[in-house]
């Protein structure tokens, strides 16, 4: 076994582990911490996969920027004591059956595309080189220009709105 | 990979964790002396000469102290919350570059634990991890003063993160390069705080502001919160949340220093001159490039950046909380974005001209920017809607 | 041409950028308006939306591709942007009074609509799934804001949250959706799926997102079993939202369908024909029988308004048919124009009865209002016939062309669902008519220029064209000539 394989094998056992610890805490402060060990295995997956870039992003803005938030918003609502809502009949079966699609699905889609990719080699010349990030840039900025900046707009447009339903305008 | 690597990254990573954790302790004595001086003080210098073993003593002294849990404290997040700050403290130095690439013993050994191409972002990743600490301790106090600072501090971080993070860009973007090692080496001629001054400035006080020291330090503010976030901390808890802040400093630092102050590189007047990096000594047979005066320029560097830390603490008052947010969402966030804009055209028009002179225009413009940016805060002062609200 | 951007990539899109740029200076300037007289920020928001007209209308019939094909301008294009800056228009002219009168006159209204244009108009312009993605989000997040936008009255807090809620739950279908036709073809571009597919990759994979696409659509659209959201969206919100809402996000939302599907998966007609036949079928009779035990005008125009997803998702059915196709969608866009032409007048009328704290939305309210209010009663009775297809009015032209259309293309079976439907639907909607005429109420009627301008108008136009389709059919069929 490579060391590859006995990191991935470990990475893939904490992943499960914490998303089911995610799913099954009672407090939601230790949902959130379960969730952001998640992000913190999924960005070394990222980086076994060699893309580095792509791995820390990951954890910068999952785990450093929206996890925080989303923690700030339960200590500041108390909302890690709340007694749990009723549950909807039949969600369970429900959730099983979508799993079980999910399941089907992935295992399909094993099935039949694995021979047809095989197993990519990893790009390691390029990788640690400032290359891989340029070409990340470009494609950002040339290729993906326009969805680039529209989404600069839905940023603001999603800020407006956000000030726009919690501000009570003077005299209004 | 053979054995030669795993011994090469030990020896990097011992004396990166040494460097942090012996230079937390004498930052202690030195703050202490420092404030001392300022304020006509003698300051500790009964333990050893000069005080030099008080860091010592003071170890002793807290881990001999007795350890409280709030009783009604969530006992398995109490325990992880200083480790959790601890950590990122000490992580977020494995990349910063202490020396020129250089060969000893027949090998290329690279002066940082790890050179990776996205070095910033993982500084970037590793600053906005490090707020967990603070407010999981806050939390699992089950204190209200503790929660107060706790959020404040996450607030704070957050909302400085953000000038942090285009304090970097503007790094990226004059050194054209991700990898620190890159950025030092872009500096050989000329600092980016010569460059850009501005947002070298915004730099250091948003720095200030992330490792929650003076006039920022909302978080631990004595006479509204007590203690903040540690408030219920103890004995050997405490001291790393204590460690941790120091620690923080000197890495704040260092990525300050590496960043903006030409990094491991020699003073600028000391270029091509024998006390240079790249410089190649001969003594008798041997021959040998003086790589070891990287990590003494940047210990220099660290110092003086900390001693500008201690002297802000000595001399500030502390912000009020609603000012703070303010002067972060309102005034340092817009002079960055206007910085980088500015970096970015500078280093446009010089690639365009293929001259570096015209990067002059980045210290002009970048500077109009700012006191633009100052005579707007001045302004907002002299309001009295501003004052009493 | 550079690599970066080109001047073709801006005149691609232009009147969208020319709306945007609008949108952000009137936020600006909307702050130096003082709170009585926000009346202006409405002006420069409709100043804006016909500048933008203006330049759609001056480049009609070019074509060009922009954005390294993330975006297309062509004769379909223009067509629709055109439909969707006069609803902004007529958006805007509702909105004018209305928000005042209920105490929510926000200068963020009219930019957040604006925006919300915006987004409709890219999705009309989109050649690729990114693009058709991050559009919908433009155009949704500023309709869940306004949806919410009366904070006072918990019904439009949670027509907003609902409305959040569910977009959300039915991006995720789409982006889920994306993601497997990702998978399957290895690109997000219609012409780069339409190489692939043809190349006869793993097609199952590109049906399940292909379905998938169509499920987040079908929430978008209000399409029968997507459309439970509808209703309480469409009556918690306020008024002038809704009709903006219900016309606006409907065509932008058939646009981007209709392109995805008759662009990029022309290779799945067997697969997906069956679903689209059934979906039609579904939303023409759930909206139009729930329709008929509803007694709140707002909650009746809503399952009116998940009806016609209905019947324009029947000029959708034989789109694999190559013959049929081009008129069917016409019949398709033709029918899109009758219906928000008549949208807009009904909601007007109902805009002019309503009062503060939701008064005055009840069928009963509508009573005797033929004898205190000739011309409104009049202009309601023309909505109303025009919603059924009753001739002599936009309604029927628009459903003889889509019957006309689906039985050639030999689904005769889904043009009788239709017919029927239109029959059920006949009951409720005469309902209000009788209502107006013959039951004795005193109904109080507001007098604002600018919304009876629009249901004045409106109902003009519902009458004049029934006479006179030919030119707007022909445009229709031009614009979706350019389309193939």
């Amino acid at each position: 076994m490579s060391i590859d394989l006995i990191l991935f094998l470990i990475l893939a056992v904490v992943a499960v582990a914490t998303a089911l610890g995610m799913l099954l805490s009672k407090n939601a402060v230790y949902s959130a911490l379960f969730l952001v060990l998640n992000f913190a295995a999924i960005a070394v997956f990222y980086l076994l996969l060699g893309a580095p870039f792509i791995a820390i992003s990951q954890v910068t803005v999952y785990a450093g920027a929206i996890m925080v938030l989303f923690l700030f918003v339960i200590m500041l609502l108390g909302a890690e004591t709340l007694a749990p809502s009723k549950v909807l009949r039949g969600q369970g079966w429900a959730a099983f059956g979508l799993a079980v699609v999910l399941v089907a699905e992935t295992v399909y889609l094993l099935v039949s595309r694995h021979a047809a990719v095989g197993v990519i080699a990893r790009p390691d010349a390029f990788l640690n080189t400032m290359d891989s990030l340029r070409e990340i840039g470009k494609a950002l900025f040339i290729q993906y220009l326009l969805p680039f900046e529209v989404t600069s707009i839905l940023l603001l447009v999603a800020m407006v709105g956000a000030i726009v339903l919690t501000r009570r305008e003077k005299g209004g | 990979m053979d054995w030669t690597i795993w011994v090469e990254w030990l020896i990097k990573s011992l004396f990166v964790v040494f460097a942090l954790l012996t230079g937390f302790a004498y930052l202690t004595l030195y703050e202490r002396r420092a404030l001392a001086k300022i304020q006509v003080r003698i300051g500790p210098n009964r333990a050893g000469w000069q005080g030099l073993l008080q860091p010592v003593a003071d170890a002793v002294k807290l881990i001999f102290k007795e350890e409280l849990t709030p009783a009604k404290a969530d006992k398995l997040v109490f325990f992880w919350a200083p480790i959790i700050t601890m950590v990122p403290s000490i992580v977020i130095a494995a990349v910063i570059p202490f020396g020129p690439t250089t060969t000893l013993f027949g090998r290329t050994i690279v002066f940082s634990v790890a050179n990776i191409n996205v070095g910033v972002l993982f500084l970037m990743a590793v600053a906005s991890i490090a707020v967990y600490g603070i407010v999981l301790a806050g939390w699992s106090s089950n204190n209200k003063y503790a929660m107060l600072g706790g959020l404040r501090s996450s607030a704070q971080m957050i909302s400085y993160e953000l000038s942090l993070g285009l304090g970097f860009v503007t790094a990226i973007l004059l050194g054209n390069s991700m990898n620190l090692h890159d950025i030092v080496d872009a500096q050989r001629n000329v600092w980016f705080a010569v460059v850009q001054p501005v947002g070298a400035l915004i730099f250091m006080i948003v720095t200030l502001a992330e490792v929650n020291r003076a006039p920022f330090d909302m978080p631990e503010a004595e006479q509204e919160l007590t203690a903040g976030y540690h408030s219920e901390y103890s004995g050997m808890k405490f001291a790393l949340f204590f460690m941790a802040e120091y620690q923080k400093m000197i890495a704040i630092s260092m990525i300050a220093a590496t960043l903006f102050f030409g990094g491991y590189r020699e003073f600028w007047f000391l270029k091509d001159t024998f006390l240079s990096v790249d410089a190649i000594w001969n003594i008798g047979p041997w021959q040998f490039q003086a790589w070891f005066l990287g990590p003494i320029y940047m210990l220099l560097k660290v110092v003086v950046l900390l001693f500008f830390m201690i002297w802000i603490r000595a001399t500030w008052p502390r912000i009020r909380y609603d000012r703070l947010m303010s002067f972060g969402w309102k005034v340092l966030l817009p002079l960055s974005l206007a910085v980088v804009f500015i970096s970015a055209v500078g280093v446009l028009v010089a690639q365009q001209f293929d001259n570096n002179w015209y990067l002059a225009i980045i210290p002009i413009f970048s500077s109009v920017a700012g006191l633009v940016a100052v005579g707007f805060v001045d302004q907002a002062l002299r309001r009295k809607s501003y004052a009493s609200h | 041409m550079s690599q970066y951007i080109n001047p073709s990539d801006l005149t691609t899109i232009l009147p969208a950028i020319v709306l945007t740029v609008w949108a952000c200076a009137l936020l600006v300037a909307d702050l130096f308006i003082p709170h009585e007289r926000k009346g202006w920020t409405a002006v420069l928001a409709a100043l804006g939306l016909v500048v933008s007209l203006d330049i759609t209308l001056i480049q009609a019939g070019g074509t060009s591709t922009g954005f390294k094909g993330m975006v297309t301008l062509d004769g379909f294009s223009t067509f629709l942007n055109a439909l969707l800056l006069v609803s902004g228009l007529f958006g805007v002219a509702l909105a004018y009074g209305y928000v005042r009168r209920m105490g929510l006159e926000r200068g963020e209204y009219y930019t957040l609509l604006l925006f919300s244009v915006v987004g409709m108009m890219l999705m009309v312009q989109a050649s690729d799934l990114i693009v058709v993605f991050i559009a919908l989000e433009l155009l949704s997040i500023p309709l869940y804001v306004l949806a919410a936008l009366n904070v006072r009255q918990i019904e439009s807090e949670e027509a907003g949250l609902k409305y959040f809620l569910l977009g959300s739950f039915s991006t995720g279908f789409l982006v889920y959706g994306i993601a497997l036709i990702f998978g399957a073809t290895g690109s997000t571009s219609y012409s780069g799926i339409v190489t692939a597919a043809s190349a006869g990759t793993s097609s199952l994979l590109l049906t399940i997102g292909a379905a998938l696409l169509l499920v987040g659509f079908g929430f978008k659209v209000a399409a029968v079993p997507f459309h439970m959201w509808t209703p309480d969206v469409y009556q918690g919100a306020p008024t002038s939202v809704t009709a903006f809402m219900s016309s606006g996000a409907k065509i932008a939302g058939f646009a981007a369908l209709l392109r995805v599907f008759a662009l990029a998966f022309p290779t799945l007609t067997a697969d997906l024909t069956p679903i689209l036949a059934a979906l039609a079928a579904l939303t023409m009779i759930g909206g139009n029988l729930i329709a008929v035990s509803q007694t709140n005008i707002k909650r009746l125009l809503a399952y009116s308004s998940i009806a016609h997803a209905g019947y324009i998702l029947m000029a959708f059915v034989p789109y694999g048919n190559p013959q049929v196709m081009p008129v069917s969608v016409a019949a398709g866009l033709f029918y899109l124009v009758a219906y928000a032409v008549t949208n807009f007048g009904a909601w007007g009328v109902v805009i002019a009865l309503e009062k503060q704290g939701g008064k005055g939305l009840e069928i009963s309210d509508y009573a005797g209002l033929f004898w205190k209010n000739r011309p409104l009663a009049l202009a309601m009775t023309v909505f109303m016939l025009s919603l059924i297809g009753f001739p002599p009015t936009i309604g029927m032209v628009g459903k003889f062309y889509l019957f006309r259309a689906v039985i050639d293309g030999g689904f005769v079976w889904l043009a009788i669902v239709g017919v029927v439907t239109s029959l059920i639907s006949a009951y409720y909607y005469l309902r209000v008519v009788v209502n107006m005429f013959m039951q004795e109420g005193e109904p109080q009627t507001g007098s604002e220029f600018w919304v009876n301008f629009t249901w004045g108008l409106t109902a003009l136009m519902t009458i004049i064209i029934s006479f006179v389709p030919q030119p707007l059919f022909a445009w229709a069929s031009s614009a979706v000539l350019r389309l193939f």
